[in-house]
């Protein structure tokens, strides 16, 4: 005797529900962007009133700022970051040859004023970090995310996406439960969004600053009351890492403004 | 607080009372600042005086959900042929519930060519927020808008990051 | 080391009304925050805002704590001659920080 109907139903059902539990389907995969209010997207869209603006013009001068022994600047061996910097936010984290592991692109850019300038090293959140750490992702606005393909990422990346599905903290909910499980639901007020690293650093209304991908990671873990890992911690390079690859086909929206 | 037994429960002393009292002022000292603003009627006559408040005129654009306290954009724009013997001089915003009413006061004059702003501002709380605007015949227009605030603004726990 | 964004029209013709956005970067610190050990952060904010043309004060703004952090206002004014449009922010202290722009006006 062929089975049921609803026996079929409740199979399908159940094969459904394990797929939604994993990764977004690229069909499916919004920008927090998308589920703003229109007041806010309009302070993202014009450049004129995005507060993020005010930061990327400030990472302009720092990038052309001579600095350290030998009196170089960014500019000194990268010229023009409109076209030598395009691109690079969008497949950032890349793989370093020094550490052998995964370097976020504000990482990079603190290695690159402490050995190849050589000046005083930049602190995590700090401005002027954040200045030019939004410049250069700005130059890669508009473009697809397109993480890098280097096989060495792959173990970090795993470690990032098990970061991701572990269950954190005194309330011990994880990343997934509520980014992949519950995007578009209200937590409080806000609507929960798929939490796809696409415009970072960004301007954050509840900071009213601008602010970093660790910093947003930071919050969350104060959150859901775990321990947070140190500002630099390679946990959070792991965690973008997957975060970026999680998001793949998403347009680079630096400097985003979220609530 | 000291342990009481019931036989000696309804014997208030004197020093009970007094720390009771400090409690009870203690509890209240928080939210005090707030009651000591002058009330939103009292902030919109202190601009106006006794000149007449019309409601109409003026198209207030405010979110009647904001996503964030922090930076809630407002646009006000004020019908007015703004020529010199008739035109918009100030446009106040205020609010009912903020530790202050005072959100800004803008200058405007004929010059201007529209009587038209926009900022973004900062809510404590949901309240009612007011676009008023005096006119160079001396008369005022004034346009209220109900605002729900999901997150507060003014108030910040530091602590957290 | 002022952070300004300002938006003026690069052309105009005499007569048009057009709209000009202004941004600064500051905390506008309310004064009624309170950071670690329940220490009060003292208020710090820019009070005043005055763009002026070609010299002439054409709007200004009285700003208190409840604007929100890097200040954003955008007014119109009327485009009369080519010149500079200069803003002024100055703040409790009384520092002033200062933009300008031009305009070409036919």
């Amino acid at each position: 005797m062929p089975a049921p109907a609803w026996l079929a139903f409740a199979v399908l059902a159940m094969f459904a529900s394990a797929e939604s539990a994993g990764e977004i389907p690229f069909k499916d995969r919004r920008s927090g962007f998308d589920l703003m209010s229109p007041q806010t997207q309009a302070m993202q869209a014009d450049d004129a009133s995005n507060p993020g603006m005010l930061w990327v013009i400030d990472g302009e001068r720092l990038w052309q700022e001579s600095l350290g022994k030998a009196g170089k600047s960014c500019a000194s061996c990268h010229g023009d970051a409109v076209n030598s910097m395009r691109g690079v936010a969008a497949r950032y984290p890349a793989y370093d040859e020094r550490s052998k592991r995964p370097i976020d692109l504000s990482g990079r850019i603190i290695n690159c004023r402490q050995k190849q300038q050589p000046a005083p090293p930049l602190a995590r959140e700090s401005d002027e970090l954040l200045a030019l750490t939004a410049y250069v992702a700005h130059q890669s606005r508009g473009m697809p995310i397109t993480p890098a393909t280097d096989p060495r990422l792959e173990p970090f990346r795993d470690k990032g996406r098990g970061w991701f599905e572990r269950r954190l903290g005194q309330l011990q909910i994880s990343c997934a439960s509520c980014h992949d499980d519950r995007w578009g639901a209200r937590l409080g007020g806000s609507i929960i969004p798929q939490a796809h690293p696409t415009g970072y650093p960004l301007y954050r209304l509840e900071w009213q600053t601008l602010g970093s991908l660790q910093r947003r990671l930071r919050g969350c873990l104060v959150g859901v009351r775990a321990e947070p890992f140190a500002y630099g911690a390679p946990e959070y390079v792991d965690i973008e890492l997957f975060l970026m690859s999680r998001a793949a086909g998403l347009n680079v929206d630096t400097p985003a403004v979220r609530p | 607080m000291k342990r009481r037994d019931p036989a000696t429960f309804h014997r208030l002393n004197r020093r009970d009372l007094l720390l009771a009292g400090a409690a009870g002022v203690f509890v209240f000292a928080v939210p005090v600042r707030a009651l000591t603003r002058p009330s939103l009627a009292a902030a919109i006559l202190a601009f106006t005086g006794d000149a007449p408040v019309k409601e109409s005129g003026v198209h207030f654009e405010i979110a009647p959900l904001v996503e964030n306290g922090n930076a809630v954009p407002v646009k006000i724009d004020v019908d007015s042929p703004m020529t010199a013997d008739n035109h918009v001089r100030r446009i106040a915003l205020l609010t009912e519930k903020n530790p202050q009413a005072d959100v800004a006061i803008f200058h405007l004059g004929a010059r201007a060519g529209r009587a038209q702003v926009a900022t973004r501002i900062r809510l404590a709380t949901s309240q009612v927020v007011v676009a008023l605007a005096e006119l160079s015949d001396g008369s005022y227009v004034i346009s209220r808008a109900n605002v729900v605030v999901t997150i507060a603004a003014c108030i910040e726990d530091l602590s957290d990051e | 080391m002022t952070r300004a964004l300002v938006n003026v029209p690069k052309t105009a013709t005499r007569g048009e009304i057009i709209e000009i956005r202004a941004m600064i970067a500051h905390p506008m610190e309310t004064g009624y925050r309170e950071g670690v050990n329940g220490a009060r952060i003292p208020r710090n904010i820019i009070k005043r805002f005055v763009c002026k043309y070609e010299g002439e004060e054409i709007f200004s703004a009285d700003l208190f704590p409840a604007i929100a952090a890097n200040p954003f206002i955008s007014f119109t004014t009327t485009a009369t001659v080519s010149g500079t449009i200069t803003f002024e922010w100055t703040d409790d202290q009384g520092e002033m920080q200062t933009a300008s722009a031009t305009i070409t006006v036919t």
